[in-house]
Formats: C-alpha cells, structure tokens, sequence
C-alpha cells in the first residue's frame, strides 16, 4: 500500500473516446490524490460519465492511460477485476442485483470476488449496511426498498470492497429532493472519514460544498477548474458561472 | 359401445407402462432440451460471431422440421450412416424431441436475458466480478426467473409432441394404446382413456410449475405495475 501523498491513487492521461464520429472524450487528463473530492459538472452529453467509465474500464477508452497507485490499469487485461475492485462506482439507476436482498446484495461479491467466509461476508455486509443507516432493512429485496434507501444500499456494496476511491455517477439523479438529502449525508459522511470521492453531479450547490476542486466539462474536455470557492469571483470560472446561472433558472 | 370396460382394465399395467414411457421421455427431452438450450442461449448472446452464427444455425435447423420428419432422418438416416443403428428407438426420440426443444427453450431465455438491464452487468462487473461469475450469480437467476411463464409452456408442447415417437416404435403411452385397441377392438374406449391420460398429465406437469414459479418468486422482481391499475 502506497501511502505517500505525492503520489496520485488515481492519474488519467489523455483519454479519448469516441462513437463513430461523436467525440466524447477529448484527451482528458487529471490526477487525484488520497482524500481530495473531485466533482465533475457541465450539461448533458459531455462525457461525464463515460469518464467514470473510462476510468474503471467498464467503458474501454481508445487511447489513454488510467494510472492507480501509479500502476497503469487500461490495458490490464484479466487483472483489471483486481483493480476495480479498489474504484468502487455508484450508478445513477442503482443497479442493485434484483434477486438479492439488500445484504445479500452486498455479500455476493465478498464471497465471489474477494472469497470471504459466509459468516466473514454477512458481518461485513451488515457493517456497511449500519454505516449508511440500512441495517434496518437488510433483508428487503430492492423493488422494496424507495429510491434514496436502494442508493445507500448500493454505496455499501461498493464500499464493502474496501475501494481506495469512490466513483460516483449522478448517485442522486433519479431520486426525489427528500431521497437525495438522505444520499448526499452519507456521502459527506464518507468524505469527512477521508474517502477520496470523483463525483459526477448536476447537483450545483452540493458540488461546491462537498468538492476540494470542481471540474466543467463541456464537449468531452474539462474546460474549467478550480476551488469551489472562487466561483463566485474568479475569471477562471466565467463558463461554470454561466452554466451554474442557466442551471438555476431552468 | 362400452360394453366391455375390461378393455381397459385387463390392460391397465401394459398402459401404465407406456404413461410411465412418455414420462420418462418427455422429462429427459425437457431436460436435454433445458441444458443444451441454456448453452445455446449463452452461446448467442455472449458468444463469438462465429458462435452466435452456428447457434443461429441450429435454432433454424430444429424449428424447421417437423418433428416426424426429424425422427425420420436421425432414426432411419443419420444414427445408421454413423454406425449408430442400434441406437434404441427411446434414445432416439429423447434426443430428437430435446434437441428441438433446446432450439425452442434458447429463444425464451434470449429473449429473458436480453430484458435485464445492462446495469445488472456493469454493476457486477464494477465490484471486479468476471464475466461468468455475473452470468452465472446474477444473469442467470434473473432470467431463469423471468423465463418461467415462456418456459411453462415448453411441457404441454412436448407432452403432446411426444406421442409422435409412436412413428418410429416407442412403446409409449399412443403405441401402446393402439396395440391394446388391434387386440380388442374397442378404439372409443381406448383412445378416450388416452385423451384423458394426456390431459391429466398435462394438469399435473402445469400445476407442478406453477407452484415452481410462486416458490422461486421474488417480491418486486418481473411484476408488471400495469396490474396494479
């Protein structure tokens, strides 16, 4: 384990992706470092998620290097299910496994992938449950559970890998104003122990809060960034002010 | 015209006999047809190109028969021309029907796998399960699931699809029927007593699904919410 501040866990060189001749992602480059939150905004169709994708590999880019813990993991091959399993990722719909219940959800992959014990795995599970307030509702299937519940589920069953980053796409997109407060306290909960968090958000107030640096994309590139709080001020943040404007009128 | 019951009496154990038959038959062909459809299915929706071709291939090779038509050719043609014409009738007419089957049982479970949302998927993948782990802990008791209603409906067809193996000489329960009906001539009778003998095998088989299907239900899961309207 690298433990050494100066070293990324996480650095993304010059990744592309394109379909066809739509160009998703332009040369994207960034780092993150243990315990920084990186928040990624910009409109719709710019890349934000296949990013995150990217990043993980569940999308493989066309060019470009994803490095972890200095390790390059695109073009890994059978080793990439090692390195994912350090990137735990929170989609936009959940997916959580509809035939599991909420703690089984959560062991499935312990057993599976990391090969714990069947009793090592269900307190596993059930720690991570308590930690985002579900162990009240282990035994429920998910089309039991409400939107904001079935998300805090989901972020334990990525968190139960143990993952050194968190990737999280529009975790709140889909929910309702009331099942969104319920996710984002357990995300500032998991960044306040230090979780190193990528976030893709259209959430605008909850992005400069929770971020250490905002990130805009727009047309697959990152075109602006910086500290939250110079948004306001700074000439490095016209588009984001912009964006962040036509955001709240709509 | 009923005069004599014991027709039917007098031959109960040689009747039973082929019940037991066609059973056996149907259950094995099912099974056949289950295990190699499954593969099939794999085959075609995470194959190769060349896997999905071949699976394309046979799929349409065994709807486009007919089914006696198939006995015909294996029993009489293809198990000969390889050596194989000692082949019993029996085994022929279980690998027929279930080969069949499995064409027909691949598409009901293509078309149960295809209806899971890709997100099931990415979100095992992105917990660093392999491809097969995802296929076979969460594809796969998904769609088997969601299969089910599709799938129920494979016995009646093969239930009633098997006395066809009467063409090439299987003592199940239509051969052995007619063979008690040249023995005593009593055709109403005999080919009533196997109509219902189909029909209560037929109920039998369909409530066993169903209490399959309420057993392995998950609450939620496959509902359609039109119906809660």
């Amino acid at each position: 384990m690298n433990n050494t501040t100066d070293i990324p866990i996480l650095r993304v060189e010059n990744l592309c992706k394109s379909y066809g001749d739509l160009h998703v992602l332009k040369n994207v480059s960034f780092e993150i470092r243990r315990g920084e939150k990186k928040v990624f905004v910009g409109p719709s169709g710019t890349g934000k998620s296949t990013l995150l994708r990217c990043i993980n590999q569940l999308t493989v880019p066309d060019s470009g290097f994803v490095y972890l813990n200095g390790e390059e993991i695109t073009n890994s091959g059978k080793k990439i299910n090692e390195y994912r399993q350090k990137m735990g990722m929170v989609f936009q719909n959940f997916n959580l496994f509809d035939h599991l219940t909420a703690v089984r959800n959560i062991e499935l992959a312990l057993l599976k992938v990391k090969k714990m014990s069947k009793a090592d795995a269900h307190k596993k599970a059930m720690d991570e449950l308590e930690r985002v307030g579900m162990a009240d509702r282990a035994d429920f299937y998910p089309a039991q559970l409400s939107g904001g519940q079935a998300q805090r589920v989901s972020i334990a069953r990525a968190l139960a890998m143990d993952p050194e980053v968190m990737l999280f796409d529009e975790p709140t997109s889909a929910l309702d104003p009331e099942l969104k407060r319920e996710v984002m306290e357990v995300m500032r909960k998991l960044a306040e122990g230090g979780m190193t968090c990528i976030v893709v958000t259209h959430e605008m107030k909850f992005a400069t809060s929770f971020a250490t640096e905002i990130l805009l994309m727009e047309k697959g590139e990152i075109v602006e960034r910086g500290n939250p709080a110079d948004i306001p001020t700074s000439p490095n943040f016209v588009r984001t002010r912009e964006f962040m404007g036509s955001y709240v009128e709509e | 015209m009923f005069e004599s019951f014991s027709a039917v009496t007098d031959s109960a154990g040689f009747l039973l006999g082929g019940v037991l038959t066609t059973l056996v038959l149907v259950g094995l062909a099912l099974l056949m047809g289950f295990l190699i459809g499954i593969t099939l299915t794999l085959g075609q929706v995470y194959g190769a190109k060349i896997i999905q071709r071949a699976v394309s291939v046979y799929v349409w090779f065994f709807r486009g028969l007919p089914n006696i038509v198939l006995l015909f050719l294996f029993y009489f043609a293809l198990f000969p021309f390889f050596g194989l014409s000692n082949m019993p009738a029996f085994l022929v007419a279980v690998i027929v029907l279930g080969m069949r089957s499995a064409a027909y049982q691949s598409q009901i479970f293509r078309g149960a796998i295809q209806s899971i949302a890709d997100g099931q998927m990415l979100a095992a993948r992105s917990l660093g399960m392999t491809k097969w782990q995802a296929i076979k802990s969460i594809i796969l008791p998904q769609s088997l699931r969601l299969s089910l209603p599709g799938w129920s409906n494979e016995y009646p067809v093969l239930l009633t699809d098997s006395s066809v193996a009467y063409v090439i000489g299987v003592a199940e329960l239509l051969t052995r029927t007619s063979q008690v009906i040249s023995r005593t001539g009593e055709p109403m009778l005999l080919y009533l007593t196997c109509a219902v003998v189909f029909i209560l095998l037929n109920y039998g088989g369909m409530m066993l699904i169903q209490h399959i299907e309420k057993k392995v239900k998950i609450p939620g899961f496959g509902e359609n919410e039109c119906e809660q309207i």
